[in-house]
């Protein structure tokens, strides 16, 4: 499956779900901070992973799904939970690769400066990520082809 | 409240680069991988070692493992839900968070605490 960019996504999100989304994220960052604060950094850590943004960007996938389904006049709930469902098994697979940048933070810090921790562990998050779910993808897809074979020469 | 501020306007920004990237990448499963983007944590990664040192930066990252286990358990379940069951987005999103939480601090409370 190729991976490719959709730009005229872009125009579908309108500028308070921008807004939103900035909002949530800057306030979930200044609750990390002050939860740090008062309970110590073991708890404060554990909000660096907190799913903050991810009901609202969930919720925008199903509507511009059940609105592109809409317009071919379809009802499009199923497909826009669906497609929600799908950007969540992507996130399962993201947690991993946030597992790989966590390590790395933990190990790398007393030993490289910390610009050269960000890079290393941004790259270890998004190798993990894109390496799982490429081999998802393919597993998948095998099993998808031994199926189908197995359909047809019934 | 100077550094709340700068908190704010960082998170709010790397969050925001991610979930547009996360809306124009396709396919949705792919574009899902952004959905557990490391947003909070490059954004305060600098601002933490800055104010409190490499150490505390450090047992935050031991404990963000845990947290990232948690949001793993937290999206499956999502993702179970949405697919198998077909409830509304927002209702088991929003809910599930209570799964984010009882994993975090359930595995936190065994393993680090």
């Amino acid at each position: 499956m190729k991976i490719s960019l959709n730009l005229s996504a872009l125009g579908k999100t309108k500028w308070y779900e921008y807004a939103l989304r900035f909002t949530f994220g800057g306030a979930i960052t200044v609750a990390a901070g002050l939860i740090a604060n008062k309970w110590g950094p073991g708890v404060g850590g554990l909000f660096l992973a907190f799913p903050a943004i991810f009901p609202s960007s969930a919720t925008l996938v199903e509507k511009h799904e059940k609105q592109k389904k809409q317009q071919h006049g379809l009802d499009g709930t199923i497909r826009g939970r669906e497609a929600a469902g799908l950007d969540a098994a992507g996130a399962a697979i993201g947690s991993i690769g946030l597992v790989a940048l966590a390590v790395a933070v933990w190990r790398l810090m007393p030993l490289l400066s910390t610009w050269l921790v960000i890079i290393c562990a941004t790259l270890a998050w998004l190798m993990t990520s894109v390496v799982i779910w490429h081999l998802r993808k393919t597993r998948c897809g095998l099993r998808g082809r031994r199926k189908r074979h197995r359909i047809e020469n019934r | 409240m100077k550094e709340l501020f700068i908190r704010f306007v960082v998170g709010g920004t790397v969050v925001s680069f991610f979930a547009v990237l996360g809306d124009v990448l396709k396919p949705k499963s792919f574009a899902g991988l952004l959905g557990a983007a490391p947003s909070v944590a490059l954004a305060t990664l600098s601002l933490t070692v800055l104010k409190d040192g490499k150490a505390y930066a450090q047992t935050e990252a031991r404990s963000m493992i845990v947290g990232a286990i948690a949001f793993f358990i937290y999206s499956l379940c999502v993702s179970r839900l949405l697919v198998r069951h077909n409830l509304p987005t927002l209702a088991v999103t929003a809910s599930s968070i209570l799964i984010w939480m009882a994993a975090a601090f359930g595995l936190w409370y065994a393993a680090l605490r």
